[in-house]
């Protein structure tokens, strides 16, 4: 049988829930038998693929390449997993959402509070647009499950990868869904 | 004071009327558009003319056509004055004598006039609202008079049973069974209240009736109150009606000043005080529950029922509280019999209605018709239908809580029920017209605005539900909707209907219902404008 | 005082004459879920988790707030109270900034038990983000107005038990938040006596002790029990 080829995501996040995958231990060699890395951040991919079985996005969508990115996945992905309390809320970096337009917090946070090298990073092409607000991943595209947590215990990713392989959905459940 | 009293003050009264009358209208409408100069430059003409001897002018309250006031009305010539200024005087007076006036003179044999039936409004255009006398010499405070000297606490609420009237304010409960219920619940303390909290977008009518003819209203009141067992009243009157507080000031000075409110009300053992409570302009407060709290100086929010206020209001005592059209109602029921009233209406809705004419029809104003007639005759012979050549779309009933009723549904007949079954209800009469170039989801995002700002905040569906709901109709207006949007609409309007803590709450989402019933296609048309709509998000999904 | 025979979910309970709906299922061991509704004090019936239905009847009820009446047949937990009162804690859950991962209740909070209990994975509606006020200029306590759900719990708790009523509530709709005195930073509050069962009443984080960083904050309601119990029982009184 074909290993299901699988895509993790780092959106607007802090990789946590990353880390939270790689702390599946042992489990990550059961699955390497079941699945196939395809595009993630933890190995060395530029494009993201144009057919892929299920994808893990990590992180809200902060800037303009999350956006892209987001719309480029909903099209090859067959199943689409928020991954985490950023892709499923927002989370942390939403909180920028109240503070109101992302350049004054650039010009705030990177040079009128800056100890050194006051500039803001705005190189075109390389650094991209912060959006107004940040948002969820379902707010982008259509989701099919959600993973929540911050980040999400090893024993939920396990819970909800094993659920998934074996019966084709993953609805977690009771503790599983608690945020934060 | 007694009936010889009221009969004295009442010929006196006619006696002292002069044979020709000047009636100008100061309702709210007339009054700031140069009502008061005009009547004084009627004043004026007839000083210079002098025909003070023969004619008078009175300044009386809403004569109904508001849309081409200011009014100014001859008696008993029977003659009307449109859109008059007051450079309209002198000729107006010269027109006494066979000149002809400047002013433009109005058909009275309109429907507008011809097909209305005066009950709750029939004192209005036609008292002084600042002179008791003007208002005994109608008949006023003769149905009090009656009821205190003659009648049985008891049997003043079988005659009100029976004439079948129902609350004006929105929800239709039996006025009679209202009463009823206060009458026999034991309490030391009993209160009447009188709600005046009139809030709803395009409503006029209990300003109207207060600012025209004040006393009608007291009158109820107190036989409200003997009928019950009370002693004490509030009109709870919102702060945006200057107007009509100044009124109602006068109006319960002068009553108590004849002893026809307060202490030993008609030289008996009966005694009615009633104060005011100005609203400070939140719209929940014409919710019965917030409305008491508020009069008990706490934050207006409602709570729960049970229990009712006819078992538990006012500082916990039994309270009976109305809407201003429904007191107004009174007195001629006591007047003229239960039997008389019942005869108007339908089957199961008596009496008439008095409804406000707004947006897009040739004649706005005030109009009182029996119930059970139908929308179009209100609409389009009454009202003379869309101006400029338009034509009329829907037509909005119920204010917030009410509905769209499409244009061919207009043969509805207007009575409680039938209302309800095509999704609008009776509420307290605002009736917007809406034409053809009116869109249908601009109109719920409209209302949807008014019920964000107007929540209480209280209970979480009506607070945070409506900010959802208005969310989704902004996007969709914008041509940002999504295909999924309309049914999220109505999964959350289900919600909040059925969740929310209050009335307002429950019916907040009416105006999303209502025309999603009738205008789902307005709705697919906003969304349809979307340049992005189904992207990648939705195409995806189908071929899964 | 008259028993009073209803049932609940089909199960046949006895209630005394003027207890809730609530007391009554509670008492049988049937779970009603609240957020308002703090024991000892008043109820609201504000924030709608406790609805049930009734017999025959389409009208929900909140049964905090309904009494005990013979015969009632009421039902506590049919898909469709379910289906609402998942959507009302999404609504709660988007109305305001409520970021779990950094808050001080984040594992003893009620708002985020009730998402777990409701299946709630994610939120449906949009987050609205609105901007929110943090007060720490009492000694002791801090409001983080991000985390409020408006549950009045504090007004309540403040006012019956403690008798200080130094809380309550202003402004309308999404836009009311709970004050301190007449809206003064709390730690100028001259009614305050810094007595904290605010703190132990609040289902959130909204209301914190100083120090507890994200997860530290645990609310404990037994003191607040033990004063009402003695109360009620008038257990002081000779």
């Amino acid at each position: 049988m074909d290993r299901v080829k699988v895509a993790t995501v780092w959106l607007g996040g802090c990789s946590g829930c990353h880390m939270s995958f790689l702390d599946m231990d042992e489990f990550l060699i059961d699955l390497a038998e079941k699945i196939q890395v395809v595009y993630s951040p933890i190995a060395d991919m530029k494009e993201f693929p144009e057919s892929v079985d299920v994808t893990l996005v990590e992180g809200s969508v902060a800037n303009e390449d999350h956006v892209e990115l987001c719309h480029k996945i909903r099209a090859a992905s067959r199943v689409v997993i928020s991954f985490g309390d950023c892709a499923v809320t927002g989370n942390v970096p939403a909180m920028r959402n109240p503070l109101g337009d992302p350049e004054k917090i650039l010009q705030l946070v990177y040079v009128d509070r800056a100890d050194t090298h006051p500039i803001a990073p705005k190189e075109a092409g390389i650094v991209p647009k912060l959006v107004d607000r940040v948002r969820p991943v379902h707010e982008e595209i259509d989701v099919d499950y959600f993973i929540p947590g911050c980040p999400p215990s090893s024993s939920r990713i396990k819970e909800a990868l094993t659920n998934l392989l074996e019966m084709g959905e993953t609805h977690l459940t009771g503790e599983n869904l608690r945020f934060g | 004071m007694d009936s010889n009293e009221l009969m004295e003050i009442k010929e006196a009264q006619i006696a002292s009327a002069k044979p020709i009358r000047l009636r100008c209208c100061l309702a709210a409408g007339c009054l700031y558009s140069e009502g008061e100069a005009i009547k004084e430059a009627l004043e004026n003409a007839l000083e210079e003319e002098g025909l003070t001897d023969q004619v008078e002018v009175l300044g009386v309250g809403c004569m109904g056509l508001c849309s081409e006031g200011p009014l100014v009305q001859v008696d008993p010539d029977g003659i009307l004055y449109e859109k008059v200024k007051p450079s309209d005087a002198r000729s107006i007076v010269a027109a006494l004598k066979g000149g002809k006036a400047t002013a433009k003179i109005g058909d009275l044999s309109h429907p507008f006039f011809t097909k209305q039936v005066p009950v709750v409004l029939e004192n209005s255009g036609k008292v002084d609202p600042e002179r008791i006398e003007t208002y005994i010499a109608r008949d006023g405070y003769q149905a009090l008079n009656t009821v205190i000297n003659e009648l049985h606490p008891s049997q003043v609420v079988e005659e009100v049973t029976k004439s079948g009237l129902r609350g004006r304010g929105g929800a239709g409960y039996r006025t009679g069974l209202k009463w009823e219920l206060v009458a026999k619940t034991p309490g030391d303390r009993k209160y009447v209240v009188c709600n005046a909290d009139e809030g709803d977008p395009g409503a006029f009518m209990d300003r109207s009736v207060l600012e025209s003819d004040p006393h009608r209203v007291l009158e109820g009141m107190a036989i409200a109150a003997y009928a019950v067992g009370a002693n004490q009243g509030y009109i709870y009157v919102r702060g945006e009606y200057p107007l009509c507080i100044k009124r109602l000031q006068i109006a319960i000075r002068q009553a108590r000043n004849l002893g026809l409110l307060g202490s030993a009300v008609f030289d008996t053992s009966f005694n009615f005080r009633v104060d005011l409570r100005i609203g400070a302009g939140a719209f929940v407060c014409g919710e019965e529950t917030a409305l008491m709290a508020s009069i008990e100086g706490r934050r207006g929010t409602p709570r729960p029922r049970p229990p009712f206020p006819a078992e538990s209001g006012l500082w916990n005592s039994p309270t009976l509280i109305n809407n201003v059209e429904t007191y107004a109602n009174i007195p001629l029921i006591i007047r003229k019999g239960a039997a008389w009233f019942s005869s108007m209406g339908t089957e199961r809705s008596k009496g008439t209605k008095v409804f406000s004419l707004a947006g897009k029809v040739k004649h706005t104003g005030l109009i009182e018709v029996p119930m059970g007639t139908p929308l179009r005759v209100i609409v389009n012979e009454m009202a003379g239908g869309a101006p400029d050549g338009g034509k009329v779309k829907a037509v909005y009933t119920g204010g917030l809580s009410g509905g769209c009723i499409p244009a061919e549904k207009l043969d509805t007949p207007v009575d409680y029920e039938s209302l309800v079954q095509i999704g609008a209800i009776m509420g307290s009469g605002g009736m917007i017209v809406m034409d053809e170039t009116d869109n249908m989801v601009d109109l719920a995002h409209f209302f949807m605005e008014f019920c964000v700002d107007e929540s209480c905040g209280k209970c979480v569906p009506c607070r945070a539900g409506t900010v959802q709901i208005y969310r989704l109709l902004d996007r969709i207006l914008n041509g940002m909707g999504e295909d999924g949007d309309i049914a999220k609409l109505q999964e959350l309007s289900e919600m909040v209907k059925s969740c929310s803590l209050c009335g307002l709450g429950q019916s907040a989402p009416n105006p999303v219902v209502s025309t999603l019933r009738y205008y789902r296609n307005e709705y697919i048309e906003c969304i349809h404008k979307n340049p992005k709509r189904n992207g990648n998000k939705n195409a995806v999904k189908a071929a899964k | 005082m008259a028993v009073k025979t209803l049932t609940i979910d089909g199960r046949l309970v006895s209630a005394m004459e003027g207890q809730t709906v609530l007391e009554a299922a509670q008492e049988a061991g049937i779970h009603i879920p609240t957020l308002c509704h703090l024991d000892g004090v008043s109820d609201l019936g504000a924030c709608r988790m406790c609805l049930v239905e009734l017999g025959n009847s389409p009208k929900l009820q909140p049964a905090c707030v309904l009494k005990v009446a013979e015969g009632m047949e009421v039902r506590t937990n049919s898909d469709r109270l379910r289906k609402y009162r998942k959507m009302i804690v999404e609504l709660l859950l988007s109305e305001r900034n409520h970021v779990c991962s950094v808050c001080v209740s984040n594992g003893h909070c009620e708002l985020q038990d009730m998402a777990v209990e409701l299946g709630v994975d994610h939120s449906r509606f949009d987050y609205i983000y609105p901007v929110e006020r943090v007060d720490i200029t009492h000694q002791r306590f801090g409001v983080d107005h991000n985390r409020c759900i408006l549950c009045g719990r504090c007004v309540r708790v403040c006012d019956e038990v403690e008798g200080a009523h130094t809380w309550d509530m202003a402004g309308r709709g999404a836009k009311s938040f709970v004050i301190t005195d007449m809206n003064q930073p709390w730690g100028d509050s001259t009614s305050c006596t810094s007595c904290g069962k605010c703190v132990q009443a609040c289902p959130t984080g909204a209301i914190f002790q100083k120090g507890a960083t994200v997860g530290e904050m645990q609310k404990d309601r037994t003191r607040l029990e033990f004063i009402v119990t003695a109360r009620e029982k008038k257990q002081w009184i000779g």
